[in-house]
């Protein structure tokens, strides 16, 4: 009966170790470097609480007499401080594994956040075309014509207008990521508008239409896993760009409460101290975001030379 | 006779893959004469193209010439330095491509181009250059050459351009011409001319051709000599009579045998004829598909002020075409590229609103309102490329199912699974495939997929828009018999559309012939190839190259 006998389907794992992305991983040093060090840096952020030798955020735990002890020494009240102590006590070591949580955590929903919206707006504009596609892709343009920086602290400013000042505390966070996310989700919109005018085109698109499945479940059923790959990319480098823009807002003041410092908090906390000879309490809250930052920047370029059969 | 023009000694082409090494081109040998054209013939992954790209020098890593001695009048060009290559190609062998849309520079005018084509290889001035330029093009058949040669590209028709290709291939008095399937982009009226052209203007020149097509019918109109190649190694070598009427090796019979000749009668025609029944009264008397006054306007007015000021630029793309296809039958419509057979399918399926007219099915037209139900389980389509017919992230699976779930023809898993694993056995596909994904079949096996998704929603009408011009002629053959036998088993009706006159003629019982969105003439599969009354239909059936001409 069967003239054509294929091989039987492989597994799942093998399909992946045997891939052309896998490969591709195996031989870049540089996209190995970058995922262990990425890997090592969330890693140690997700388990902050149990890693962490002092609570930094605990009042009751800080020392001022520890104040100011310098990297690998033993303070004055005899506990031993890695990276050393800020102004208060606190140990840094233990404040960047904190920090780099609210970090990532903020970095990592603005991004999904951008990438909902940005996704969603540009399947629509890319199917739709005509007035829709002119109304959305004007949006945003005039917002990629603004630093993201400004639209974020704009929106940020409004939003800290509108929410009563009883909340502001404990609603900073998600205002953070709202105005963060909100400032980046045109990059998205753009890509995938593209992509989908040229998926939309194709037979297979065609082929669903003709037995009348709906256009929400085409663009989401059909398009969609055919867009992701680029989507992919420009989150990885996103969520670096978002992780900066957290660290920028926050050095400015306008972030995270000071109670849930994040990097940037400890960055502003750093400089004040940066010329009397307290080089520490900024030098590793900058060097781990600078290496947060890279290497996820690193893994989204390999990423995309990985995906792009012509830079092959 | 005198020494060959281009001798090839054991040329091999290797790509060095993550996967090991893979030979594209097994050890050939072959030598070319002045003045003679070798045809080299293949299917896809032949190694043919591969070949010309390797005398040409333009191999890139991870491809390797391996071993080779390529002489050209007595001459090594095999290994040498890029600067050296440089000046072979173009002046001492020329290039013509597929496509000519790609191979002329879009920003320069052809005077330009040619003209520093030929000063660059040859001593002359920018007047004697000029003048050299308008010769060849006037020689290429290019009507008033003086005012055309400052024309860019874009201002020539798809074969025009290719005569300026083939100029711009002789304009240095080049040795040898590598010719890669250059009338495949055309359209069969064009192609004929095209290697009328180049045929005279090599035996003029006395250069020697080497013409890689995957298409016999060419290689018997044009060619003296012929190479078949498969899988990167020769198969047979011999004049083209010799081989097309007496091939010695099975790869070759067989590929000779599944060209569908347009001087064969259609079969089942020919079958009726034998039992002396009359084809025509036996199939008729039941329509299923009825097309009244179809047409399609395309409004290409580019701005919103144009549109309001009444300066509309409207093109007809299909002009009041009507025909009508009987239950059980296959209605072929054939017509070169622009000729509206697209559009008129979009229409039939449903994907594109008429401007005019109406298609009906049993009586319903479909565009009607609340026809839609009907519309969308009666009636299929088969699409041209298979590889953008299937969505590349879907399990084949899921594909061939999604039919039924849309139309609700069967809801629970274990049913649809059992339907798509018949429906791959119909189409000769092991069930096991459901759960690969595309990318892991050929382009016949996924053509095997796209019917059995077409079938899945149980239609009575299936629309076939070119099902088989972007596979290799045995793949072909296998999947027009495929779909014979389906219609057969199910009682299917088919629209097929197609440029392969002799693809039609072999599977039609009544053809439609369209010209520039008008339907020139319809009737009977064995009146319109046998008797057929209008001129362009006559012209069409007469450009086709065919391979029964070769004596």
């Amino acid at each position: 009966m069967n003239d054509i006998t294929p091989s039987a389907p492989k597994s799942r794992l093998a399909r992946i170790i045997d891939s052309d992305i896998f490969y591709s991983y195996r031989t870049s040093p540089v996209a190995i470097v970058s995922s262990i060090v990425a890997t090592v840096l969330i890693l140690a952020a997700v388990f902050a609480p149990w890693i962490a030798p002092y609570d930094p955020f605990n009042p009751r735990t800080l020392n001022l007499m520890n104040g100011f002890t310098p990297p690998m020494s033993e303070s004055f009240s005899g506990s031993f401080f890695l990276l050393g102590s800020d102004h208060q006590g606190r140990d840094v070591f233990s404040a960047i594994l904190y920090g780099s949580r609210v970090s990532l955590m903020v970095g990592l929903s603005a991004i999904l956040f951008a990438m909902l919206l940005g996704v969603t707006l540009g399947l629509i504009a890319g199917y739709r075309g005509g007035l829709t596609d002119t109304i959305i892709m004007r949006i945003a343009d005039v917002q990629l014509s603004f630093p993201s920086i400004l639209i974020a602290l704009l929106i940020f400013g409004i939003a800290r207008g509108i929410i009563p000042p009883n909340q502001r505390e404990s609603m900073a966070i998600f205002v953070l990521i709202f105005s963060i996310g909100l400032s980046d989700w045109a990059q998205f919109a753009r890509t995938v508008r593209g992509t989908t005018m040229v998926e939309r085109q194709k037979d297979y698109v065609s082929a669903a239409r003709i037995i009348g499945v709906k256009p929400v479940f085409i663009l989401i059923r059909h398009i969609l896993p055919n867009v992701l790959g680029p989507v992919l990319v420009i989150g990885t480098i996103g969520l670096a760009l978002a992780i900066i823009a957290e660290a920028t807002l926050s050095f400015l003041g306008v972030g995270v409460p000071p109670t849930q410092p994040s990097l940037g908090t400890l960055i502003r906390i750093g400089q004040q101290f940066l010329f009397s000879g307290e080089w520490w309490i900024l030098f590793f809250p900058a060097i781990t975001l600078v290496l947060l930052a890279l290497s996820v920047n690193l893994l989204g370029d390999w990423l995309r030379d990985a995906l792009n059969p012509r830079l092959r | 006779m005198s020494q060959p023009v281009l001798s090839v000694k054991d040329l091999s082409v290797v790509f060095h893959l993550r996967r090991g090494d893979f030979t594209a081109v097994k050890s050939i040998s072959f030598d070319i004469m002045p003045g003679e054209v070798l045809g080299v013939v293949g299917e896809s992954g032949a190694g043919k193209s591969m070949t010309g790209t390797a005398i040409m020098g333009l191999i890139d890593p991870p491809g390797e010439i391996s071993s080779a001695a390529i002489t050209l009048n007595g001459d090594r060009i095999d290994g040498l330095d890029e600067e050296s290559l440089r000046k072979i190609r173009g002046r001492r062998i020329g290039m013509v491509m597929q496509d000519p849309l790609t191979s002329l520079n879009p920003l320069f005018t052809v005077g330009e181009q040619l003209i520093e084509t030929i000063r660059r290889h040859l001593p002359l001035n920018q007047d004697e250059a000029r003048d050299r330029a308008i010769a060849l093009l006037a020689d290429a058949g290019i009507p008033d050459p003086a005012s055309r040669i400052d024309s860019y590209p874009h201002q020539f028709s798809g074969g025009m351009r290719q005569r300026v290709v083939i100029s711009l291939a002789l304009a240095a008095e080049p040795e040898l011409v590598i010719a890669d399937e250059p009338t495949s982009a055309l359209d069969v009226s064009v192609q004929a001319q095209i290697i009328k052209v180049l045929k005279r203007l090599c035996a003029e020149r006395g250069v020697a051709v080497m013409l890689i097509t995957h298409d016999m019918g060419v290689i018997a109109e044009a060619a003296d000599r012929m190479i078949v190649m498969n899988k990167g190694e020769i198969v047979e070598t011999g004049s083209v009579g010799d081989i097309i009427n007496r091939p010695k090796m099975d790869y070759t019979i067989k590929l000779i045998e599944a060209i569908p000749s347009i001087t064969a009668q259609n079969p089942r025609y020919a079958a009726a004829v034998a039992k002396g029944h009359s084809f025509a009264s036996e199939r008729t008397g039941d329509p299923l598909v009825v097309v009244e006054n179809l047409a399609k306007q395309f409004d290409l007015s580019g701005s919103l002020l144009a549109r309001i000021t009444g300066r509309r630029k409207i093109v007809n793309a299909v002009n009041d075409v009507s025909f009508t296809i009987q239950r059980g039958q296959t209605y072929g419509l054939v017509g070169e590229s622009g000729s509206g057979k697209s559009t008129c399918a979009r229409m039939m399926v449903g994907l594109l609103p008429p401007s005019g007219g109406t298609v009906r099915l049993e009586d319903t037209d479909i565009w009607s309102k609340g026809a839609e139900k009907k519309r969308r389980s009666k009636i299929q389509m088969i699409f041209q490329d298979p590889y953008a017919s299937l969505n590349p992230r879907w399990r084949v699976g899921e594909i061939i199912a999604e039919p039924m779930r849309a139309l609700g023809i069967a809801r629970k898993p274990g049913e649809i699974a059992e339907r798509v694993a018949d429906l791959l056995e119909r189409v000769r596909l092991d069930p096991v495939s459901m759960r690969k994904y595309p990318h892991e079949f050929s382009g016949g096996q996924r053509q095997r997929i796209a019917i059995a998704r077409a079938l899945s929603s149980q239609p009575e009408f299936i629309i076939c828009d070119e099902p088989t011009s972007a596979l290799d002629v045995s793949v072909q053959a296998q999947v027009l018999e495929l779909m014979s036998r389906l219609q057969e088993e199910f009682g299917l009706t088919y629209l097929l559309i197609s440029h392969n006159l002799a693809v039609v003629r072999q599977m039609a019982d009544a053809v439609g012939v369209l010209h520039n969105g008008n339907l020139v003439e319809s009737g009977p599969v064995e009146e319109i190839f046998g008797a057929p009354k209008a001129d362009y239909t006559r012209m069409l059936l007469d450009a086709v190259p065919d391979i029964s001409k070769v004596a």
